[in-house]
């Protein structure tokens, strides 16, 4: 069996999107298996039309700070978060949307993107999936 | 067999390291994946991967900040 890395998605902040896909992605390229557990802030991530729309954790600027961020992430060569979200899926990588999240905040299966879900989940379903990781990580 | 050329020119972390993966996903045993870049990173990481994903390394050439490595697929 793969070496596990499990990553917790709490924010729902770009640039600790952009983190949590960057390092499923690179776990994923090394031959690991990786699983995302979105909840909180970052299940408003997997809504439909949701995944670009985080603000940016610091120096937001009202939007200003974040577009700066975006424009120069595109002059570096850096993917967008649709292409780094197809990869982690065409790469084998799980998402778990949290359930827990979905009740308190109203949101509905309907409203997140199912295609990208492979199960909805609780703190059991990471807790028994994390134990058998090598790498943990909670952004 | 077959061999596949990757494009990663002007492109950053994670996106070769990502592209090289998909390739070796996608290739059949003894094919050769040929990765052009310019991101210094991954020219480090590429081999690294290569390595712990149990594939052979076949080169590594530069050119003033291109880079371009081949890999060949040995295992599923």
């Amino acid at each position: 069996m793969a070496e596990r890395a499990t990553i917790i998605l709490h924010s729902g902040d770009m640039d600790k999107v952009y983190s949590a896909l960057i390092v499923g992605n690179g776990a994923l390229s090394m031959g690991m298996d990786v699983t995302i557990y979105f909840t909180f802030w970052g299940l408003q991530r997997l809504k439909k039309g949701g995944l670009e729309k985080g603000k940016l954790s610091k120096m937001n600027m009202l939007g200003l700070g974040r577009s700066m961020v975006k424009s120069r992430m595109a002059k570096a060569g850096v993917a967008d978060l649709e292409k780094l979200m197809s990869d982690y899926k065409e790469l084998g990588g799980k998402i778990i949307a949290c359930e827990m999240t979905m009740e308190v905040m109203g949101i509905k299966k309907e409203d997140l993107r199912l295609e990208l879900i492979d199960e909805f989940g609780a703190v059991g379903t990471y807790v028994n999936d994390a134990k058998d990781s090598k790498i943990t990580l909670f952004i | 067999m077959a061999e596949i050329k990757i494009d990663c020119m002007g492109k950053n972390c994670p996106t070769p390291l990502v592209e090289t993966r998909k390739a070796l996903r996608k290739a059949s045993k003894g094919d050769v994946i040929d990765i052009i870049g310019d991101h210094p990173a991954s020219k480090k990481e590429i081999p690294i991967a290569v390595a712990s994903l149990g594939q052979e390394l076949l080169e590594i050439k530069e050119d003033g900040k291109t880079w371009h490595i081949r890999v060949r697929k040995v295992k599923e």
